[in-house]
């Protein structure tokens, strides 16, 4: 068990780096609690696999410290550190049975088999793979080869974190959601620090306390669900969570007042524009977007006259595409409500306007 | 249930193939089959003789001699060169400059005429001229594989060795550049040793590779003809007459057709039953 720190890591995978984009991790900095379980999200290719190999000591990273409590363990290797790893596609050792995989972690240790075999029991118990011990482990099933990989994890008693590189990339649809409420049981019941990589936002939101979103090598959020869906500190985040995600207008200055293609919006932002330097965006999800009621668009002032595209009717409610000038603005329509007839104008939630100044969120 | 037509003109396309098939391969192996149950004394003259020449064959104290000096230097050279192969293979680089170059160095014995590979051998080991002959005299060994059987059949089994290892290196290096990362790593966090690494990640994964690899070598081995024919003609004596040698010298040297083709049939069959057995068994496990 440990708290995992990392500090100013960097990594390149050219020798001799010259510029930001020879970096795989730009620079990253965060600490991540005891027991708590964490996803990695991110598109391919934006450094989460770096990052976690970095942290299992399958990587040493180029620039930086990681921490594991107090004791720096950068060039410490992979056996000594009490990292697990569940890999994408599942690892097994084909000619051994299930108990000789579960085992082959306390072996490679010195254990002796009066305290492997009671562990092994133990662990394929929690699992459900008691039934399966004496197969060949070639013989089961991807899932079942995902536990045992995981199991191999959980059958040393000194693990400090387990990480999970998108283990559920070939495994069964209906079987997913299965083995991911087994991950977040076995979470709550061991108390084990799990840190999960995915590119896909549902597994992450549903797994994982933390949220850490990474774009580029950067580590641009990190938060609970709710607070990258409320709040993306950066626009990058904004349109990656959410289906579909945030709209992203380009806002102008209008002596001191935010204004988007000469309409007047009102953010959540409290600093002084004035201030501000680099391309300002303001940020919108569809959810909080509603049409005004007819007849009284003209007064209301922040109204924004739109024009409808599209209407895309998915059952519990419609996704409406709107254009503005030559916008495209995407809102949500609940299920009950109607469209508007007669020059529809739309109304952004002011809690829910984000200001972006370059991209990161303006406070 | 989908309803086929039948359509017997695609019988017409097969032809061709069955005639090529039948020309080169199935009347030759025929005639082998009516020489071996027929004598003749010449003018074209044949009489049935039944099961004779295979009882002949099988009780003959020639072949049991030259069956035993096949298996043994088939079983010699299958030891040395498959332990060889794999480690050649775990000792090449997997990335990087280095690998085209030992992939085209491993491939160039295989590149060598058989009949060439024989010369070679057999003025690199000659030992008044031979650089190999004249050096170990030099250092004072006493080495003729021209009158020492056990010289000729050193000599044999190296050529053999010098030859064919870099064809099993080949396949174990195919087999283990497959193997994906993930198993290493998982391997170091298991905190497995470089023989466990071994033996439960790689040698496993090889497995189908290096079946074929001792397939291969097995079969070849066993007909082998051109190489120690060149070397050593299988002498001295009879010493290194392996198989293939002693059925030619029956057939061609001695025009005894009948024991000949006896021979070759049963040849064929050691050859074929000793293959399947091992397939049998190394696919056993298999899903």
């Amino acid at each position: 068990m440990a708290r995992i720190n990392l500090q100013q890591l960097r990594h390149s995978y050219c020798s001799t780096p010259q510029g930001k984009v020879d970096y795989a991790l730009k620079e990253i900095n965060s600490v991540w609690e005891d027991g708590g379980s964490y996803a990695l999200l991110g598109p391919s290719g934006c450094g989460k696999t770096t990052l976690l190999n970095i942290i299992s000591g399958l990587l040493t990273p180029s620039e930086g410290k990681i921490l594991f409590d107090d004791i720096d363990v950068t060039n410490m290797p992979t056996s000594d550190r009490n990292i697990a790893q569940v890999f994408q596609f599942p690892v097994v050792y084909d000619t051994m049975t299930v108990f000789d995989n579960l085992a082959f972690p306390l072996r490679n240790r010195g254990f002796k088999e009066a305290e492997i075999i009671p562990r092994v029991h133990e662990i394929a118990q929690m699992l459900e793979l008691e039934d399966s011990l004496q197969q060949r482990a070639a013989r089961l099933t991807a899932d079942g080869k995902q536990k045992i990989s995981l199991g191999r994890g959980l059958v040393r008693k000194d693990v400090s974190a387990i990480m999970f590189d998108e283990p559920l990339t070939v495994i069964d649809p209906h079987l997913k959601w299965k083995l991911r409420s087994k991950l977040k049981e076995l979470h709550q019941r061991l108390g084990i620090t799990m840190i999960y990589v995915t590119h896909d936002q549902t597994e992450a939101l549903t797994f994982a306390e933390q949220v850490v979103v990474m774009h580029d090598g950067l580590v641009v959020q990190m938060g609970t669900p709710v607070e990258l869906f409320e709040r993306p500190k950066h626009t990058f985040v904004g349109n990656f969570i959410g289906s579909p995600g945030m709209n992203i207008l380009p806002a102008e200055n209008n002596n001191g007042e935010i204004g988007f293609e000469g309409c007047p919006i009102k953010t959540s932002a409290n600093t002084d524009i004035n201030t501000l330097q680099g391309k300002l965006e303001i940020g919108i999800r569809p959810e909080f977007i509603r049409f005004a009621a007819e007849g009284n668009s003209n007064g209301d002032a922040s109204a924004i006259p739109v024009e409808i595209i599209r209407v895309n009717d998915l059952g519990k409610f419609r996704i409406v595409e709107v254009k503005h000038e030559h916008h495209l603005i995407k809102l949500i329509l609940p299920e009950q409500e109607s469209l508007p007839s007669i020059s529809p104008h739309i109304i952004f939630d002011p809690d829910k306007t984000m200001l972006y100044a370059d991209s990161w969120v303006v406070d | 249930m989908i309803n086929k037509t039948t359509n017997q003109k695609a019988w017409l396309f097969v032809i061709p193939v069955i005639v090529l098939v039948a020309f080169n391969a199935l009347i030759p192996l025929m005639t082998v089959v009516n020489y071996s149950v027929q004598d003749t004394f010449g003018n074209n003259l044949f009489f049935w003789e039944g099961t004779k020449w295979f009882e002949e064959v099988l009780s003959s104290p020639r072949f049991h001699q030259s069956f035993m000096r096949q298996m043994a230097f088939t079983g010699t050279i299958l030891l040395i060169e498959i332990p060889l192969g794999i480690a050649v293979a775990l000792a090449m680089p997997r990335k990087g400059p280095w690998v085209s170059v030992c992939l085209i160095l491993m491939a160039l014995p295989l590149l060598i005429p058989w009949n060439v590979v024989g010369a070679m051998w057999n003025i690199f080991a000659l030992p008044d001229i031979g650089l190999l002959g004249y050096s170990l005299n030099a250092i004072g060994i006493d080495y003729n594989f021209t009158q020492g059987p056990i010289a000729a059949w050193i000599t044999t089994v190296m050529m053999d060795v010098w030859h064919w290892t870099s064809l099993v290196v080949l396949l174990a290096y195919a087999g283990l550049v497959s193997i994906p990362d993930a198993y290493y790593q998982a391997a170091k966090i298991d905190g497995a040793s470089n023989w466990a690494v071994f033996w439960r990640i790689q040698l496993p994964k090889m497995k189908r590779v290096l079946t074929i690899a001792i397939l291969l070598r097995f079969m070849d081995s066993f007909n082998i003809y051109t190489e120690p024919f060149v070397l050593t003609g299988g002498g001295p004596g009879n010493t290194t007459t392996f198989l293939s040698i002693d059925l030619v010298k029956i057939a061609l040297g001695q025009f005894d057709l009948g024991h000949a083709g006896a021979m070759s049939l049963i040849y064929f069959f050691i050859v074929l039953l000793v293959s399947w057995v091992f397939y049998t068994l190394m696919m056993r496990n298999e899903t």
